[in-house]
């Protein structure tokens, strides 16, 4: 049978006799399929990472009629070529893992772009249903679009959805129960190919015959050596012989165009097919996107709303976020550990010190910063959702060229100011490993709540009623150090080295609330799983630091560390204490004030503050906080950077750039600052 | 009728203009890109905005794509004057 000439004639076998059934969801980015999915499974999935890759992998279950439904939630991905990772994943699991179905999420607002996937699917064995989602984005859009006479097109069965406001999920278990009693009928139409490339192909397929690792098919393995695939090509050239190899490369040469002319058929193989089902907008109706962009996207209005909106996060998330954290300090951590220490009252000092300062002292001073995440997440989330923050990917674009990266390196590094946590995390949206890494080499260098919130503690001690103008001013140059590092790595190692800069602006939409509170709910659980255990590990060993040898902290192995980094220390202005304070800023970065509150709370008459004022001259606290602001990664932080850039390598190279920048430009803001007599 | 065709870059057309995409001239990857999405010969592109610096925002196939200027100057269009 070719698959490329004609449609395939018979119907092919559909519906399942077993109990369980694997279903995969596919489509392109922004078409509602993680709605979709959360409509179907609930809170009853597992996310994860595809193996060995650091693209989310989502899983879940749900009954229907007695069947339990596996869905698994492939990466958004435009087409099934080689040119990422997530289409690399996605179209292996449908071949290798061989699925019962493969649900196709498509737009109605976007019809011709997001059937290109589509285009793809078809032609594999696998049965194959659209759903035919953001019906409502369309009219908005000013487009209607009629699933039946589209249906009869292609050929498969195809379902109307607004997953968003969780209309036609009845339709869509409807077809599933029709799939698996074996009603349902599918007699796709296949794109075709020319004439001349049809020949070529022919030619390709007998010279592939009998090599073609099993699950690929042959038919699809040519087309995907047509089409110039650089995972499908080595494949081959790996397992062919020699001289049948150098004859196909040689074909390919000649035919270097047909890429481009297979693209094109698949396009016109949609546009025939979406002829008669679409109504398209009248000439001079301008929709609400577009109405929108005009100033979302406007190169000074598109700043100004820019910034309205940053502004506006920030102001959620402190002023809702931090009186939260405090409560959560003051009423759960403080009863909890007094709590700690009348169970432990017949347990070893150490043992209730382990518990009390140890692990609630460190595990739960990171847990009281998850209100300010999780805002942080529900803002960014937001903003995601309803397809804003490519728009502010778009307006920063000119400012990140300066670093050699695109405007999609700007979301990450604006989530890190919530934490750095999910900063790097947030690097998988920047397809360029090279982009990729620089972005995540600099999200350290983004001011986290936990920083900020030493800022805000310590500033007051020094300069009184400017507290805030100085702190506002220093998180500003820290951000002057993000871009001078960004320009001066990028210049170094990267050899402005840039990367194709194509991104879709979706089109605006109301999003799903449902689907909306359970991404944040995942967000939040994987930070804290993330967060933790690096946290849990490392407040134990910093305790344990600060414990021994004597049970004295002035005594302890991490004074002796601080004595012996003091040098160091001293050309930034620090003391042991304050250095001692910056090193256990390792672990979490609010640590430095607790560390301050322990090393000076024993002989006191005067608050912490003030003792740390009277003690301190301006320019060494200044020199602190510039010190703070950009030292070494937190621990998380450096765990998540391991774990994404899988290299201990970079893991170690981030590491020793910012104990570099961060010492250097402490010191030289002590030597100005005391040179002015600060 | 005294037809003329035009050759441009994507770059050269002014918010609001159409035209038609006569080629691609960016490497394989660039090209598989474009195409993927929706840059195929023969397509209708609408310049949504073109500031004159920074990125570019084209309408194809009824999506909104932005799109650095260094790429767009490797989509080759033409503009039919009649």
């Amino acid at each position: 049978m070719n698959l490329f000439n004609e449609s395939r004639n018979k119907i092919s076998t559909n519906g399942v006799t077993k109990k369980n059934l694997s279903i995969a969801l596919a489509g392109q980015p922004n078409m509602g399929k993680s709605t979709i999915f959360n409509l179907l499974t609930g809170l009853n999935q597992h996310v994860g990472n595809w193996p060995g890759k650091t693209v989310e992998k989502k899983e879940g279950e749900f009954q229907h009629n007695g069947h339990t439904i596996h869905l698994i939630d492939l990466p958004g991905t435009y087409s099934l070529s080689a040119n990422s990772p997530e289409e690399i994943i996605a179209r292996n699991f449908i071949l290798q893992e061989k699925p019962d179905l493969v649900v196709a999420v498509v737009s109605a607002a976007n019809l011709e772009r997001s059937l290109y996937l589509v285009s793809e699917l078809i032609v594999l064995e696998t049965p194959l249903m659209i759903v035919l989602n953001m019906i409502d984005v369309a009219e908005q859009e000013g487009f209607t679009v009629d699933a039946k006479i589209l249906q009869a097109a292609i050929g498969v069965p195809i379902v109307p959805m607004i997953a968003s406001r969780a209309s036609g999920v009845r339709g869509l278990l409807d077809y599933f129960d029709q799939f698996i009693e074996q009603k349902l009928e599918f007699f796709p139409k296949l794109p075709q190919i020319s004439a001349d490339h049809q020949h070529v192909k022919e030619v390709i397929d007998q010279l592939i015959d009998g090599f073609v690792p099993e699950f690929y098919p042959k038919n699809w393995a040519s087309m995907k050596l047509l089409e110039g695939d650089p995972e499908i090509y080595d494949i081959l050239k790996s397992v062919l012989p020699l001289e049948r190899w150098e004859t196909i490369d040689d074909i390919l040469k000649q035919h270097e165009d047909a890429g481009l002319a297979i693209a094109s058929g698949r396009y016109e193989w949609i546009e025939r097919n979406i002829r008669a089902a679409v109504n398209r907008p009248k000439l001079g109706q301008v929709g609400l996107t577009d109405r929108l962009d005009r100033f979302a996207t406007h190169p000074i209005g598109g700043l100004i709303i820019l910034a309205i909106i940053l502004g506006l996060t920030f102001w959620l998330t402190f002023t809702i976020g931090s009186p939260i954290q405090e409560w959560m300090d003051s009423k759960i951590l403080v009863p909890l550990g007094t709590l700690a220490q009348s169970l432990l009252i017949d347990a070893p000092t150490w043992v209730t010190s382990l518990v009390v300062d140890g692990v609630i002292g460190g595990v739960g001073a990171v847990v009281t910063f998850l209100p300010i995440i999780i805002i942080f997440f529900a803002a960014f989330g937001f903003l995601e959702d309803i397809g804003y923050m490519a728009r502010a990917a778009y307006v920063m674009d000119n400012f990140m060229h300066w670093m050699g990266l695109h405007g999609k390196s700007f979301l990450p590094l604006f989530l890190g100011f919530g934490c750095n946590v999910p900063a790097v995390m947030g690097t998988r949206v920047i397809e360029s490993w090279p982009a990729r890494i620089l972005t995540i080499l600099l999200a350290p260098f983004v001011p986290c709540s936990a920083r900020l919130a030493v800022i805000a503690f310590i500033a007051p001690a020094f300069f009184g009623a400017n507290a805030f103008l100085i702190s506002w001013g220093l998180i500003l140059f820290s951000i002057v150090i993000l871009v001078i590092v960004g320009v001066v790595l990028n210049l170094i190692f990267f050899k402005g080295e840039r990367t194709a800069f194509i991104m879709e602006l979706p089109l605006y939409h109301v999003p799903n609330l449902r689907s909306a509170l359970l991404l944040i709910w995942q967000r939040s659980l994987s930070f804290l799983r993330h967060a933790g255990t690096i946290i849990l590990m490392m407040s134990i060993v910093v305790w344990a630091l600060s414990e021994f040898p004597g049970g004295d902290l002035e005594t302890s192995f991490l004074a002796q560390i601080g004595n012996f980094v003091a040098p160091v220390g001293e050309w930034m202005g620090l003391d042991w204490k304050l250095t001692v304070a910056l090193i256990t800023s390792f672990m979490a970065k609010e640590n430095a004030i607790a560390t301050l509150g322990v090393l000076f709370g024993r002989t006191e008459e005067f608050g912490l503050l003030e003792t740390i004022s009277m003690t301190y001259s301006p320019a060494v606290g200044l020199s602190f906080m510039v010190v703070t602001l950009l030292f070494i990664p937190c621990a998380a932080t450096v765990a998540v950077i391991k774990q994404e850039t899988g290299s201990w390598k970079w893991t170690m190279v981030n590491i020793l750039l910012m104990l570099v920048v961060s010492i250097g430009v402490a010191s030289g803001v002590y030597a100005i600052a005391s040179g002015l007599g600060l | 009728m005294h037809r003329s065709f035009n050759l441009f870059t994507l770059v050269d057309l002014k918010s609001g203009e159409s035209a038609k995409i006569s080629a691609l001239r960016g490497g394989k990857n660039l090209n598989t890109r474009l195409s993927t999405l929706g840059f195929t010969p023969g397509v209708i592109i609408y310049m949504t905005h073109n500031y004159g610096h920074g990125p570019i925002i084209v309408t194809v196939r009824d999506t909104r794509i932005a799109i650095g200027r260094g790429e767009a100057r490797h989509i080759l269009v033409t503009r039919e004057i009649e």
